[in-house]
């Protein structure tokens, strides 16, 4: 188990004092000028070799993606816009970091704003975490009154941060929906080039940072790049946060090594699967975009980037949600392929009319009430989303829906059987909607 | 996609304004945004509007939104409807919105529905006094403590139906709540078992400061290598590999290809062979040399100790191929994430062979290598551009 000492968040629960006293007492705003004297290379070259692969689910490394940013001003002003728009069924880490360990994200947004010739940083915090945002704004105030930040500060660099928020659309968290969004505008997400480091917010250089990524900025340059890496495994080093919910005996929020075990993880801090091991049946172990996979596979599986890549999922945003064998899989995944009907942004073809036919159709087959030669139809249909759209909303809804009939097809099966073994008084339809 | 319209006239309000207080709360959201870009502020307007007017956005208050930005009505209109959080038709005064998501489905959010049917209605129907009105939502981001409700503005987490009508029950009364977690949690931690982040030394403020030591030492280590470096550029053409300050510490492994590069930056400038590279694309590249801030990523060793065959593209042979990886570069990946000026720095240090990157167009051909495709010839496909 990873030593609290090495842990980042030391308020995740919020048992501590979130206001700056407590912060500071805790190590934030600790030499953050000592660490901006070092210079703006220094900075990225750390991040760089920290190994530090963004939070917010994709896993790009942050360092380079700082790096991106032009060097050179060419008088547009930069941005560093901070992705607060969690959304993704299962992940409610940043709202802990928000409430809990505010000074610890405004700090990194300092550090990481030198390091890309950024004076301003916005985040965009969903908008029904309402006192999340009081939360973040009361820390804002009390930095900017602690003269931490802002136009003429004791840290030397002039930095303003401002708290945006949206407004309910999964969307937004895409990076560049965020920027239509924080521009007022649809969340639609733009084409990509110009990529946000050229073109970004109102048109100029921009970088988008998940939350998390942001937060342990500080602590990994106070403590270096080596301490970081040092922790989990090869190319999927530090800690992160897990969120474990579902049929776990006490779910929650917790910060780990990379590379733990999937069986550590619920044995050390989530008590165990409801049940016992042997009444496991599937996990979902990164937010709701990602495959889920079975529970002989993941029982042993390092919970890191790779690992879980190999196992045709992903680590996405750590947000694990644990199913048993109570769980009726197929209207779970019925579910989520609702959820993607309801979050399309409408503006692809592919994305706006598929998530709602495999929606129908799977909330169909969650009743039995279909074919067998559909289930083909449906994984063929979803091949022909994925890939096909300006953001990976589309992918997203095709992941889950590919990795419940790559894993469970004998559940819709059944179903189907059991369906039609009964007497309806509707008939059966012959062809999707 | 959801289909949203604007609630039928007989209910709509016939205008609509800001209050005083809102106004100031206008004037320090605009400040926020740069100066022409206020249209940034509309969700932040548009849900104080929504506040204002009792849970709901009339169009009144779209169009007054629409008039206070200085934005055509219809892209505040699109706002309103595209965002789920802006309630188009009148609400509950305690408007209830159920997480019906995943981790929430699978925890009980079908019973708690049952007892909103039970005690409200459909979805959308606001009862008879006005007071409940509820709404099926998406993930509302806090799976750890599911099932859970948004009543206005708080979260009621860990909910029961048992839990969830006692809390109707009191709300309806007028009665004070307990926002967050229904079980006894406070937040999100492990409920009653907490085994982390007990070590009494991280909240007594006798950890700050201490990693300044370690730090020091790191950074006069690497001070010394820069100083070293430096010495090392100083002399020109020495002995290039061998300079490279190996006992620096962590941040070293891409110092001795940057070193090696750097040195021969400094030679070729003097170099009479400008005149062949004439009327190619690096003909402009040698009038205004490119400065060393566009030096792409360079690797010391190639990633897992063996680079990709460079040879297989077009214009690259054994000795261009060897020159490359002398100079860090290893890998078709490294090549393809190269933009213009990269590759313009690339080019004028491949001595002998000036403006063969961008001729040959390497990062095209690097892009197109990446994906797995091979050409049919060993000595790559000659690009069509």
């Amino acid at each position: 188990m990873l030593q609290d000492r090495d842990r980042i968040f030391t308020n995740l629960y919020g048992r501590q004092d979130p206001g700056l006293k407590g912060a500071l007492k805790r190590g934030n705003w600790d030499g953050t000028k000592l660490l901006l004297e070092m210079g703006r290379d220094w900075i990225i070259d750390e991040m760089k070799a920290s190994g530090l692969r963004g939070r917010g689910g994709a896993g790009f490394p942050t360092g380079m993606k700082w790096s991106f940013m032009p060097k050179v001003n060419d008088g547009r002003p930069h941005y560093l816009v901070i992705n607060g728009d969690e959304s993704e069924p299962g992940t409610c880490k940043d709202r802990e970091i928000l409430r809990h360990d505010p000074h610890l994200l405004i700090e990194g947004a300092m550090l990481a704003s030198f390091a890309m010739g950024a004076h301003a940083a916005y985040i965009y915090i969903r908008g029904e975490f309402i006192a999340e945002r009081i939360a973040l704004q009361k820390a804002v105030d009390e930095a900017y009154e602690a003269k931490l930040i802002g136009k003429d500060n004791k840290n030397g660099y002039p930095f303003d941060f401002y708290v945006h928020h949206g407004a309910g659309a999964y969307i937004c968290g895409e990076e560049t929906a965020l920027l239509e969004s924080l521009e007022g505008k649809k969340g639609q997400p733009r084409l990509k080039p110009p990529f946000p480091a050229n073109m970004g917010l109102y048109g100029c250089p921009t970088t988008v940072n998940n939350v998390e990524s942001i937060a342990v900025a500080g602590t990994i340059l106070r403590r270096g790049a080596g301490w970081f890496a040092g922790l989990g495994r090869p190319n999927n080093v530090g800690t992160k946060l897990f969120c474990v919910s579902g049929h776990v005996n006490t779910p929650c929020n917790v910060e780990e090594a990379m590379g733990i075990t999937f069986r550590e993880l619920i044995d050390k801090h989530c008590g165990g699967i409801r049940g016992g091991w042997d009444n496991l049946k599937c996990v979902i172990p990164g937010g709701s975009s990602v495959p889920l996979v079975p529970a002989e596979q993941i029982a042993d599986a390092y919970m890191d980037f790779d690992t879980l890549r190999g196992l045709r999922s992903g680590l996405g945003t750590a947000a694990v949600i644990v199913m048993d064998k109570s769980t009726d899989i197929v209207r779970a995944i019925a579910r989520i392929a609702h959820f993607y009907k309801h979050e399309s942004c409408g503006q692809c073809t592919p994305c706006r009319e598929g998530t709602g036919w495999m929606a129908r159709v799977m909330a169909r087959m969650a009743e039995g009430r279909a074919q067998k030669r559909e289930i083909d139809m449906l994984l063929d249909v979803s091949t022909r989303i994925e890939g096909h759209t300006i953001c990976a909303l589309g992918d997203a809804a095709a992941w889950p829906i590919q990795g419940l009939i790559r894993h469970f097809r004998h559940e819709i099966e059944a179903k189907i059987d059991q369906y039609s073994a009964n007497p309806h008084s509707d008939p059966i339809r012959v062809a999707a909607e | 996609m959801s289909v949203r319209r604007l609630a039928p006239e007989t209910v709509q309000p016939a205008s609509f304004a800001f209050d005083k207080a809102n106004q100031a709360f206008v004037k320090e959201q605009v400040s926020k945004y740069p100066e022409g870009r206020q249209a940034s502020a509309v969700i932040p307007l548009l849900w104080q509007a929504q506040k204002q007017a009792g849970g709901w956005l009339p169009r009144a208050a779209i169009e007054h939104v629409a008039e206070v930005l200085s934005m055509p009505n219809i892209r505040v209109m699109e706002v309103a409807s595209f965002y789920t959080m802006f309630n188009l038709e009148p609400v509950g005064t305690h408007y209830i919105q159920l997480c019906g998501t995943v981790p929430c489905h699978c925890m009980g959010a079908e019973d708690l529905k049952k007892v909103l049917k039970k005690r409200i209605g459909e979805p959308g129907h606001v009862t008879a006094d006005g007071k409940f009105s509820w709404l099926e939502v998406e993930c509302l981001g806090a799976c750890c403590n599911a099932p859970m409700v948004q009543i206005n503005d708080d979260y009621f987490e860990d909910l029961t139906p048992e839990s969830l009508n006692a809390l109707m029950d009191d709300l309806a009364a007028g009665k004070p709540v307990k926002i967050g977690p229904q079980n006894g949690r406070l937040k999100s931690e492990p409920k009653d078992a907490i085994k982390t982040l007990l070590e009494p030394g991280l909240y007594d403020g006798s950890a700050v400061g201490s990693w300044k030591k370690d730090f020091e030492a790191r950074a006069a280590a690497d001070k010394k290598a820069k100083e070293e470096a430096a010495k090392a550029k100083a002399a020109p053409q020495a002995a290039i590999p061998a300079s490279a300050p190996v006992s620096a510490a962590a941040a070293a492994p891409a110092r001795p290809a940057r070193e090696q590069s750097n040195a021969r930056q400094d030679t070729p400038a003097a170099g009479g062979k400008i005149v062949k590279a004439k009327g190619s694309a690096a003909g402009n590249a040698e009038a205004a040399p490119v400065g060393d801030e566009h030096k792409p990523e360079l690797l010391a060793q190639p990633r897992s100790g063996k680079g990709d065959d460079l040879e297989l593209i077009w214009g690259v042979g054994p000795k261009l191929a060897g020159m490359l990886r002398k100079m860090g570069i290893h890998h078709f990946d490294q090549i393809a994430g190269w933009n213009d000026q990269n590759l313009a720095w690339v080019d004028q240090n491949l001595e002998g062979f000036k403006g063969r990157a961008q001729r040959d167009d390497w990062i095209g051909q690097a892009k197109k290598l990446m994906t797995g495709w091979r050409p049919d010839s060993p000595l790559g496909e000659k690009p069509t551009k």
